[in-house]
Order: structure tokens, then sequence, then C-alpha cells
């Protein structure tokens, strides 16, 4: 279910490192969690965002909740097909609904994140 | 006065859970808000049919020879002059006019009738009909809450399905009428009533009936829907939803509830109130709007005119069967025009929106 080459972080957001650049979404969990993504807003291409700190907001049919980035950087690319198609954030979560790409300033907050199967028990004690 | 609540769950609990039902706490009970995805359950209700718990709602039958008189007095439209077999949606306003909730009440003969109050408010409304019961008159108040179940099968396919399960021919019942019927082999209330803007029946039902009930409807290809499907489609519909929209901070002019207000009948406890609001005029009044550009209104959030706070946000999301975003809330007079612009702080940042006409959802009746 949770990809095994993905880092997660305990806000149920996942990053995946393609050379310096982390590509960054939210779980599988978290989409099914939500339901129904409606309305995503994220950072703008260019802005910095740091490890742990809000940097968004997704909404659902019923709800607003805070995205939270997993690692800390400068914002090069922002998926702005999520503007039209919000769905992809639960029709593909770990692919095409990808959020945000960012130029990861310390490699070391990497190591602060989990693994796929140490994210698979937190996620199995919250269910 | 605060006691620690334990939820109550209704006769369907057990069928929910088996579907896949998500529960929340809601008004005292657990009940689901969704089973898979909220916009696929309100698009089975607009092209098909999708099910309904509403057990939690209240119902109370009023008995005897001052039953008629007694919900005259409390309830906003004309009681004695139902007929039977009739429903009629009103309010239950206290001496100010403020809205304490709003119901559906049905004639079940002469002197029986039905009261199905919001959930969270059924203590609250029989309170304020027993502080006004005449010590003189004969009316037994009987709360059948827990003894009946109540599922809403609504959509346009929704009456041929209940017909196929009943015994008579039900499709006969109009849109706020009731009579008994055998649906499902057991002895039902069945009212053409709803809350999602579509065609369909309320089947009141013996609590240990209703399982069955649901998964015949399942059967013939009714969805089952939870709670925020419910609350999308009626928001869509432009229904009110009571503790949102409307509460004892409002009275019914300002909740465009005018044509559900009789206030000139002898003996209203609120006539007098409502007279005056009549007379006077109201200042602000229930507006309905849709986002004109990204971004979703919420309860709560501020109506603005520029910098001005002009009102707020009372219900507010998504339409998937609009593809846009909408929204209700109060606002002063002069910006209740349709074609009004407005707008709607989110996060801090005003997002432009334009008043429309109520409801933004009307099914075709063609069918």
């Amino acid at each position: 279910m949770n990809p095994e080459d993905l880092k997660y972080s305990e806000e149920h957001e996942w990053l995946r490192m393609e050379g310096d650049t982390a590509v960054i979404g939210i779980t599988h969990f978290a989409q099914d969690s939500l339901g129904d993504v409606v309305f995503v807003e994220l950072p703008e291409v260019g802005s910095d965002v740091e490890q742990f700190e809000k940097m968004g907001e997704i909404e659902s049919v019923k709800a607003v909740s805070d995205l939270y980035c997993p690692v800390g950087g400068r914002v090069v690319e922002v998926n702005d097909s999520l503007n039209d198609s919000p769905e992809l954030v639960n029709d593909s979560p770990y692919e095409e609904g990808w959020m945000i790409k960012v130029e990861v300033s310390d490699g070391s907050e990497i190591d602060r994140l989990m693994s796929a199967s140490e994210y698979g028990a937190l996620v199995e004690a919250e269910s | 006065m605060s006691e620690e609540q334990i939820p109550r769950r209704t006769p369907l609990y057990d069928t929910h859970a088996r579907y896949g039902g998500r529960f929340v706490p809601f008004a005292g009970w657990e009940m689901p808000v969704r089973y898979d995805s909220i916009i696929r359950e309100a698009e089975a209700v607009r092209t098909n049919a999708g099910l309904f718990d509403v057990s939690h709602m209240g119902r109370v039958e009023f008995e005897g020879a001052g039953a008629a008189s007694l919900l005259d007095s409390v309830l906003s439209v004309n009681v004695q002059g139902m007929r039977t077999g009739r429903a009629h949606y009103n309010v239950i306003c206290d001496q100010n006019g403020g809205i304490i909730d709003d119901c559906i009440v049905y004639r079940l003969g002469d002197q029986k009738f039905l009261l199905i109050p919001n959930a969270s408010n059924t203590d609250m409304v029989l309170e304020w009909i027993e502080s006004h019961r005449p010590s003189h008159q004969e009316t037994s108040i009987t709360n059948v809450t827990a003894d009946i179940a109540m599922i809403a099968c609504q959509g346009p396919k929704a009456r041929d399905m209940v017909a196929s399960l009943a015994e008579s021919d039900i499709s006969r019942i109009r849109p706020f009428r009731a009579r008994t019927a055998t649906v499902n082999g057991v002895e039902t209330f069945l009212a053409r009533t709803g809350y999602t803007g579509e065609d369909g029946f309320e089947i009141m039902a013996p609590s240990e009936s209703a399982p069955a009930m649901w998964e015949s409807l399942m059967e013939l290809g009714a969805a089952a829907c939870g709670l925020g499907a419910r609350d999308v489609l009626r928001l869509e519909a432009g229904l009110l939803l009571h503790g949102n929209d409307m509460d004892t901070s409002v009275n019914p002019y300002e909740a465009a509830l005018d044509r559900f207000v009789d206030p000139d009948r002898e003996g209203y406890v609120a006539g007098e109130a409502l007279r005056a609001i009549r007379d006077e005029g109201v200042s602000r009044k229930i507006a309905a709007f849709e986002m004109t550009e990204r971004g979703i209104a919420r309860a709560g959030y501020s109506i603005m005119d520029g910098e001005n706070r002009i009102g707020s946000v009372t219900s507010g999301g998504p339409s998937p069967t609009l593809d846009t975003n909408i929204g209700l809330g109060y606002v002063p007079i002069a910006y209740s025009e349709p074609g009004t612009r407005i707008g709607v702080e989110i996060r801090g940042r005003p997002v432009e929106a334009e008043i429309r006409t109520l409801p933004f959802y009307r099914r075709s009746r063609s069918a």
C-alpha cells in the first residue's frame, strides 16, 4: 500500500528523492481519511518551505485541513493540474496526485522521516 | 447541566458498519457521514436513488382532543385546518420570533399528529410545547423516536423502488402526503417527503424491520448515503439546516420562510412578535451565493463588501451537481438582490462571490 521507496511524515505526507529534489504529496491513508478532495492550495514556485511547517491547505467536501512539508527547501515546481483536478489526490496519491517539488536545503532532514514499514505501523495504530 | 453522553445508535448501525459506513458523532448519535465518496453518493441521489438513515430525527406523537389546538398554538402553520394524510413544513418560534426548530407535522387522524423535529432539538421542542400545554385539555405526547426507524429513499428512481416493495399502489401518494402502507412485508408510515430536492419517500417502520428494508432497497440499486451527501444535497436544494442557517437569533422572515408562517391565528404564541416583524420588515435576509473566484466558503467565514464585514456564511461547500462552490449567509437587505457582488473572506483573503436565487438546484419534473 505504501511504496517502499518513499519516506513518510507523521502528518501523512510522502517524499520521493529525485537527485537533490524532493517530490512531495499526501499518502493513501491521508486521502482515504479526507474523502473526496475538492480544493488544494499550495505554495508558489520560488517560495521557501520548512520541514514540518505548514505549506498549504487541502479541502474535502466537509472539511479544511493543513498540509505540512516533510522537508525544508525552495519550491521548484507545483502540480498545477490539481487546480482543475483535485481528485487526482484521491485517484493517484503517489503519482499524478503529487503536490510540490522542493530543492532540499539540508539532506539530513530526510533522516527524520519514516520508512514505509515504520509509517505502516503508525497508520495501523491510528486506524 | 453537561453530562457525559454515550452516543446513541440507530437500529441500522450494524448495517452501516457492514457496508463500510464511516461514523461521526452527530447530535448525540453515532451516524455514518459517508460510505465511500460523498460526491458519488450525492450523484446517485440526483441520477438514481440513495438511502439515508434518518432514525436520529425526533418522532413525537400528539393524540387527544387538545392535540390540534396545542400544535396550532406552537407551530407556524395552521394545524387545525390540516386534512388527515397531509404534511406541512413549519418552524417553531419563541416569543421573540426566534426559530427554536424547523420540523414537519403530519396529521394522522382527527385527533392524532406526528411531529418530526431535528435530532439535537427534540428535547428543547418538547419542553417548549409542554410549557404551552393548557391544563384543561387532554393531549398525550409520546416520544416514539426509539421505537421507529426512519429511512429516506430519495432520487428519480426512489418512487419505483419503494413501489416495487409495497403491496398497494403507493405511487399515488402525492408530495407532502402520507399514509400507512405495507412495504417489504411490514406496516409502515410512508410519507412523500425528503430533504434532498429530489422526489422520494420517508419510510417509518418498526426498528427491528429496518435492516431488511435497507437491504431490500439496496438490492434494487439504491446507494447507501451518509450525512455528508445529505448536507451537500440539501444545500444545493436551498433547504436550510437548523443550527447552521437558523437558530433563535433569526426569525422566519429573515430566513425567507414567509410562506411557512401564518402569524394571524388566534392563540399562536409567537403571533404577536411575528406580526410585528412582518409589519416592520427585516433589515437582513438569508442569501444564496456562488463563488465566482476559486475558493470554498465555509460556515463562519465573513461575507465582505470591500473592507467591510456585512455578514457571515452559515453553510457553504462544493456543489458536485452544479460543479461550482455555493453557500448561504445573512446579508443586509441591500445586498440580497441576485447578481450583487460580495466577497467571502477565506484565510484572510477576500474571494469574489455573487448573490444567486434560491434554490441553486431544482429537479426537472418531467419524469
